[in-house]
């Protein structure tokens, strides 16, 4: 749950009186609170989690950080819509936890 | 070793894996106080590519497991009730409360929903006025800011049909229960990335220098890894205990600090029972007095919970020192840590899940003072 990933800002708006952007996470584009990246900008690269921007990355280790994410399949886990994340539900089993980071 | 093997830095992965190898001259046992970063480890061989005296420690930081059953029953009983929409992330869907789990409540008619974003959760707010909007808010101090904000707009937009089920949980206390836990074997941490972006490591070298101890902040991906564990046997090795950045391509010293000024006015420091390991003094953030309005267990006041573990667990023997683990009927047979009866077995640090987890690789002597370390926290 404490994983935040990096992606593109491609566009910035003010919602109301709080900053939002759209973030490109390797295809995937979600809207994205700022507020807490007051000095982002378009284009650059920032590090997500739960929809929340926290910190500005560099593209190098975006990309290779993107890529390392992909690769163990963390990305598709993260950013899952409702509807994934209902259909991941129906076949797990209950458990406390969720992400099987307790060994076996 | 399955996805190391593959990885596509192998190769530097295993250079600097010899290195820990070579420097390593004594055995070591570090920990890794984030999931996150359990998962890594475990998932990449990580553990397994290390010296086999160095033991990786797996820490209390999966938010879900150590919250504790009552407020995933007080969770249950608002979700159920009519007139609520019950916002959650998903990976809440699954984890059992004393009757059930949210995925059966949805099942059993209850509106139940999975968003990305407390925000989302707001929107539905301003969208359905004449519902009770409620946000399932568990997690460290990386998820806090976002709850937070998402009280803060509710608060400052006026919806009043908004509120937070919210227990938050933090690192630097639970590492100071950790080192003070008569017992302890831990020697050095690998502080969580994440969890540093929002709140830097201001807060660690007062616990480096009270408890003689490394603290290295570090990643999540492979290489991230094994260079915090590599930096902190080094430490070990060389007899220092400092605080060093490994992730300081998105760590700074102070954090974010944005967000740490919006956590301060939000939050008041609480303290807070962690589900296996009990209550550690000032280790949480509750709505401070301005925002209990939106505190949804002051909303909905929730009575008559009595959370029961159960019947066929004798978690309370354990914790007690009157059976090991293992002489627990279920031990490793309807209880085990991916289905958990009670409280030991649901954190990796509890009695129960540290004998399942080592105690079967380990002769019957080891095995027994294994488990009187890790009961002790
Ligand atoms: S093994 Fe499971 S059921 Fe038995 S005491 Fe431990 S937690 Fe309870």
């Amino acid at each position: 749950m404490c994983l935040a990933i990096p992606g593109k800002v491609e566009a910035i708006s003010t919602d109301g009186a709080i900053r939002m952007g759209r973030v490109n996470f390797g295809g995937v584009v979600k809207s994205v609170c700022l507020e807490y990246v007051p000095e982002i900008e378009v284009g650059d690269y920032t590090i997500v989690h739960v929809g929340f921007a926290i910190a500005r990355i560099d593209e190098e280790s975006a990309q290779k950080t993107l890529e390392d994410f992909r690769q163990l399949g963390v990305l598709d886990e993260e950013l899952a819509g409702e509807e994934e994340a209902f259909r991941r539900a129906a076949s797990a089993p209950q458990s406390s936890c969720p992400d099987g980071s307790c060994p076996r | 070793m399955k996805y190391l093997t593959e990885f596509r830095n192998g190769e530097i992965a295993r250079a600097q894996a010899r290195e820990i190898h070579a420097m390593t001259t004594r055995p070591w046992k570090i920990m890794e106080v984030c999931g996150g970063q359990t998962h890594s480890i475990i998932r990449n061989g990580i553990d397994q590519m290390l010296p086999a005296g160095i033991g990786m420690v797996h820490g209390p930081g999966c938010p879900v497991c150590v919250t504790p059953l009552e407020l995933i029953d007080k969770a249950l009983a608002i979700a159920a009730q009519p007139g609520v929409i019950f916002c959650s992330f998903g990976d809440m869907l699954r984890v059992p409360g004393t009757e059930g789990d949210l995925f059966q409540v949805k099942g059993r008619g209850g509106d139940v929903r999975v968003v990305y974003s407390p925000l989302d959760a707001l929107e539905l707010a301003v969208r359905n006025p004449d519902k009770q909007v409620i946000f399932f808010g568990v997690g460290f101090e990386t998820t806090a800011p976002a709850n937070a904000m998402s009280v803060h707009q509710a608060r400052r937009r006026g919806i009043g049909n908004f509120s937070l089920l919210v227990s938050h949980v933090l690192v630097p206390p639970a590492i100071e229960a950790i080192m003070s836990s008569p017992g302890n074997e831990v020697q050095a941490f690998l502080a969580a990335g994440h969890v540093c972006s929002v709140m830097g490591y201001w807060q660690y070298p007062p616990l480096a220098g009270k408890y003689g101890i490394p603290i290295v902040v570090t990643g999540f991906e492979p290489l991230d890894l094994l260079d915090g564990i590599h930096r902190a046997v080094r430490q070990l090795e060389t007899g220092r205990h400092e605080v060093e950045n490994a992730y300081d391509r998105v760590v700074t010293y102070r954090g974010n600090e944005a967000a740490q000024r919006l956590l301060a006015e939000v939050f008041e420091v609480t303290d807070r029972a962690w589900r296996g390991i009990g209550v550690i003094p000032k280790s949480g953030w509750r709505l401070n007095a301005d925002y209990r309005d939106f505190d949804a267990e002051d909303r909905f006041q929730i009575a008559g919970i009595h959370t029961q573990e159960s019947p066929l667990c004798r978690s309370g023997d354990v914790l007690r020192g009157a059976i090991k683990p293992a002489q627990c009927p279920a031990f490793g047979k309807e209880c085990s840590p991916r289905h958990p009866l009670g409280a030991t077995m649901v954190s990796s640090e509890g009695a129960c899940a540290a004998y399942y987890n080592y105690g079967r690789f380990l002769p019957a002597e080891e095995l027994a003072s294994a488990g009187k370390a890790m009961s002790a926290f």
